[in-house]
């Protein structure tokens, strides 16, 4: 059965590569037959991921960000790594609203948004190493019928 | 209905890298024809507070009409002009929002502080009464 893929890009840290990483994720997800929320949900989660690495990861610098995905049967990985300052405190980092540069007019709202509309969040980071951010999501058809199963059962229940 | 015609003496166009700005007495409508990410917010932000201080703009609507995806960047510039208008009584709309923008706003709260509209002439109606 040919229900594994995997992909691996390398972009520069600019941010009209948030864009480019949002399109090839949802091509590379369009294999699990997605619904246009899911491919929404995906897009919006790697669009933050991304952000983030080029705001707070490589600052003012440009630095190489990698996008790793796979897919193992009906669930997608996303990893977003850079090689940039690393987080100090990554549960502080993840409170809602908080963020470090409210100059920018970031709303702390990043990794809210990348918990709300994957499945699976992780953060690996090193102080002056990088980050690693590793999200999942269950997608696309078998999980819909596999839910319509479920509840067929439960009405005859 | 709001007739946009009428009003062509208070009416200014401009126009920067796909986003639309129209002027329309006191609001400021920013029709956004691309993502709302934190690439395009960076310069729609810039131009929309040049446009707020020359022209006292008091109300602000955002037309997602042409715009299919927003992310939490999207969120950050709505409110930081909601936070320029505010205190002058303004307030802050967005219109024509797609099933995908409107999760971001349900899920961020923001509709708490900003009212949606179907139409951008709906939203226009609306607050050049108020």
């Amino acid at each position: 059965m040919n229900d594994t893929n995997e992909m691996l890009l390398e972009f520069e840290s600019r941010s009209q590569n948030e864009s480019f990483a949002r399109t090839v994720v949802a091509a590379f997800a369009a294999g699990l037959d997605p619904t246009i929320e899911e491919l929404a949900d995906i897009k919006t989660a790697v669009s933050e991921a991304v952000t983030n690495s080029i705001i707070h990861g490589y600052g003012n610098c440009v630095g190489t960000i990698r996008m790793k995905c796979s897919i193992r049967g009906n669930e997608l990985t996303v990893e977003i790594e850079d090689d940039g300052v690393g987080i100090e405190n990554i549960s502080k980092a993840m409170e809602p609203l908080y963020t470090t540069r409210p100059e920018l007019e970031r709303s702390g709202m990043g990794f809210s948004f990348m918990e709300a509309f994957m499945d699976e969040l992780e953060v690996e980071s090193v102080v002056g190493r990088g980050t690693i951010v590793r999200m999942k999501k269950k997608v696309g058809k078998a999980e819909r019928i596999k839910g319509y199963a479920q509840e067929a059962k439960q009405k005859i229940v | 209905m709001h007739d946009l015609k009428k009003q062509g003496s208070n009416r200014q166009k401009a126009r920067e890298e796909g986003t639309i700005y129209d002027i329309y007495q006191r609001c400021l409508v920013i029709r956004l024809m691309e993502d709302l990410d934190h690439h395009n917010a960076i310069r729609i932000r810039e131009k929309a507070d040049k446009l707020i201080e020359r022209n006292h703009i008091k109300h602000i609507i955002f037309d997602f009409s042409g715009a299919g995806f927003m992310d939490s960047a999207g969120i950050g510039v709505i409110m930081g002009r909601y936070k320029k208008v505010i205190f002058i009584g303004g307030k802050t709309a967005v219109a024509s929002v797609n099933s995908t923008v409107d999760r971001v706003f349900r899920l961020s709260g923001l509709y708490k502080i900003i009212d949606k509209y179907d139409t951008v002439e709906a939203a226009l109606n609306r607050l050049q009464n108020v």
